[in-house]
């Protein structure tokens, strides 16, 4: 804590040198996410990307903040991720790390980002223990969360009558975080869990997993699983024949470019909940073609959109503090300042430090009705915002005071 | 038996100043280093190179090349990050209890292991690692693939506040120091004489009346042991115990740590893995290019330096030295 204290004073005799000079304040944004793995197409170098636009939307420079943005590869290895965060504070005068999935790295990361009092802003990671148990005044998980997933897919799915789960579950913390959320909004709107299996982190072969799923003799067999693991295992479902001998997938957590992976044969019909899609709105569609056009054709994810809102408010609230240098201050008056800009519109950051806005169940189109590259959903419903997250109250975090 | 039986056998000479003021110069650089370069780098490479050498007495000094060195490694991290974080030991104690864990896991694994001899010794450490792998995968206490995080760094002694890296990089220093210490008195000891008989040629050294699995056993023990401090360390340095760290890579890791530096010599294993961590860290930012470029220097140093770093310059001075002793000789 001296160190932090230390650096904490530092920065005080930064800031007002700062401010005596007029010169701009520097801002420095750590995107740290997977660069060559599972999770790379949902977020790696299109995070990096939508970080830079949204320091470019928001006319940095002009506002007083000279922003860079570096980027690196946690190879999803917890103590990677540390080394890293720790190495970007200490040494390479990091302010903020943004995006991070991997619900174990970024847990990881959480603590450090605590310790040191910067900011990390979690787009990628779906934890929510991140806004629970985990829950810290340096950080701001932005784009959705296990529970609003379980809580739109899980309740969607049961009252249409699959009440009976198989979980093929990722073994890490974010599957079983998944897994924990969805049991308990199936068993409250009446269904049943008929059994689980828990599986390593990006493997290849579901074959035995799959055939435990089918033997349950479940209605809905649920993927806790994301990436390159749901990819695989919606894939090996559909050749094994299960989707079409009557049992039916719920993909709890799955991406657009998951989908496209997939091919809209395959995936057709499937039930997703998502924070964000690109076909919504004129000002989504636009980013969606500037993005396309910087990344080789591929189109935004929910978590590259959250990683431009995050970076955008965050910004927001260091323009008005005029110093990134105290985390907790940041976070603070990110709490306080509405959240508000192009592609997730008007929200808020609770106390918890959630990030909150309306999640929409979709449902992939089948291949006759899609009219162009990334054209896979059909909104089904809109979960409004204040029923999409966890109530604040019933997460255990130790921010929130209880009444 | 004369120690040059071997190329890869480093000459001993005894304490020489030369020597002696090497040494001073090291430990000084060492003491000055974590004001010139990131503390936590530095302890990366002091755990590693601990590691490394402790892997080396094995392979360099007894001739068994263990593959599941992660074991050991991996196996006090945990240990030592659960007793601090969950039963709440102070972290010397924590690391005492991850080496003893690894001592203890060592004996078992060698008494089974060294009743096999070359390439099935190796498949035996690395099927009983992989087991092991599997166990810490699956256990309750070790997080699965979250691995346990937050290790909180408590007082060192009870007195020595290791949340400031600096503080926590003299520790480390210390311990290292100790591993290093311990490895080089039992190298340059009758034990250590018996262990090189063994390795180059062990029916001679049966024939010389030598219990030679007792002697094997030890080494492997005493390997184990050692590992095992250099993980828990790790785990304390780091503040969580993952996965990483008891998989097969990292059994892989530590082979070319000391085939880089120098397989049998005192300081090979050190250069081996500075060299390799610091590719690791500056050369993080090429993501998977590191593992080809780790890859292209294993071959190189395979097909070009066979000795390793250490190796070929100690064998360049000695030759150096013996040309001029030729020299003298000859008027």
């Amino acid at each position: 804590m001296r160190f932090a204290a230390m650096l904490m004073a530092a920065a005080s005799v930064f800031a007002v040198t700062a401010a005596n000079a007029q010169s701009p304040v520097k801002v420095k944004i750590g995107v740290l996410n997977d660069m060559s793995s599972l999770y790379s197409d949902l977020s790696g170098p299109g995070s990096v990307w939508a970080a830079k636009k949204a320091v470019e939307d928001f006319g940095a420079a002009a506002k007083g903040l000279q922003v860079e943005v570096i980027a690196a590869d946690h190879q999803n290895k917890a103590d990677v991720g540390t080394s890293v965060a720790r190495q970007w504070y200490d040494v390479e005068g990091v302010d903020m790390i943004v995006d991070t999935p991997n619900s174990g790295v970024a847990l990881a990361v959480n603590t450090v980002t605590r310790e040191k009092n910067k900011v990390f802003i979690n787009s990628g990671a779906a934890t929510s223990d991140l806004t629970g148990k985990a829950c810290s005044p340096n950080t701001v998980h932005w784009t959705y969360d296990t529970w609003a997933l379980a809580n739109g897919t899980g309740k969607a799915v049961t009252k249409n009558g699959g009440d009976t789960w198989f979980f093929l579950t990722a073994d890490y913390a974010f599957g079983h975080a998944l897994e924990r959320d969805t049991s308990e909004v199936v068993k409250a709107n009446g269904g049943k869990v008929v059994g689980t299996v828990r599986v390593p982190l990006n493997t290849s072969d579901f074959s035995s997993f799959l055939l435990q799923a089918q033997g349950s003799k479940a209605k809905i067999i649920g993927l806790a699983n994301a990436g390159g693991d749901t990819i695989n295992s919606i894939k090996q479902a559909s050749e094994y024949g299960i989707t079409s001998s009557g049992q039916k997938l719920a993909g709890l957590l799955i991406f657009l470019t998951d989908i496209n992976s997939i091919g809209l044969k395959t995936a057709q019909g499937l039930n997703l909940t998502s924070a964000w899609y690109w076909d919504m709105t004129d000002a989504n569609r636009a980013f969606a073609k500037e993005f396309s056009a910087a990344n080789g054709g591929k189109y935004p994810t929910m978590v590259q959109a959250g990683v431009y809102s995050g970076v955008t408010h965050y910004l927001k609230s260091v323009a008005a503090l005029k110093s990134a240098k105290d985390g907790a201050a940041v976070v603070a008056e990110m709490k306080k300042m509405p959240t508000d800009d192009k592609l997730f519109g008007k929200g808020e950051v609770r106390a918890d430090g959630r990030q909150i806005h309306p999640m929409f169940l979709f449902e992939v189109k089948k291949p006759s009705e899609s009219k162009g590259p990334y054209d896979f959903y059909t909104l089904k419903a809109t979960i409004p915002a204040n029923e999409a997250f966890r109530p604040i109250g019933e997460g255990d975090c130790p921010l929130v005071k209880k009444t | 038996m004369t120690s040059a039986t071997s190329p890869m056998a480093a000459p001993r000479e005894g304490y020489s100043p030369l020597r002696l003021l090497i040494a001073l110069v090291v430990l000084a650089a060492l003491i000055a280093a974590p004001f010139l370069v990131y503390p936590i780098f530095l302890m990366k490479v002091l755990c590693f190179a601990l590691f490394a050498c402790a892997f080396n007495l094995l392979l360099g000094y007894a001739g068994l090349l263990s593959f599941g060195h992660a074991m050991f490694f991996g196996g006090a991290a945990y240990i030592s990050a659960h007793t601090v974080k969950v039963l709440g030991f102070t972290p010397e104690i924590g690391i005492i209890a991850g080496t003893l864990s690894a001592a203890l896991l060592g004996l078992v694994t060698g008494l089974l292991a060294i009743r096999r001899l070359g390439i099935y010794f190796a498949m035996v450490t690395l099927a009983l690692a992989q087991m092991f792998f599997f166990f810490c995968l699956q256990a309750p206490f070790t997080g699965g693939e979250d691995g346990l995080q937050a290790v909180p760094r408590r007082a060192f002694f009870g007195i020595i506040d290791i949340t400031k890296d600096v503080n926590l990089y003299y520790v480390v220093l210390a311990i290292f120091v100790i591993g290093f210490a311990i490895i080089y008195r039992a190298v340059h000891s009758p034990f250590g004489q018996v262990l090189k008989a063994i390795r180059e040629n062990e029916p001679r050294a049966v024939s010389l009346g030598y219990r030679v699995n007792q002697y094997k056993l030890l080494a492997f023990v005493l390997s184990a042991a050692l590992a095992g401090l250099a993980g828990a360390t790790k785990s304390i340095v780091f503040q969580l115990a993952s996965l990483t760290d008891v998989a097969w890579q990292m059994s892989g890791e530590v082979i070319l740590m000391t085939l880089v530096g120098g397989m049998g010599t005192m300081l090979g294993p050190i250069v081996g893995a500075a060299i390799i961590v610091t590719m690791q860290n500056y050369l993080a930012s090429l993501g998977e290019w590191v593992l080809v470029i780790q890859g292209v220097i294993f071959v190189l140093a395979v097909s070009l330096f066979r000795r390793g770093v250490v190796g070929e310059v100690l064998a360049f001075v000695q030759a150096r030295k013996e040309k001029a002793a030729a020299r003298d000789a000859a008027p």
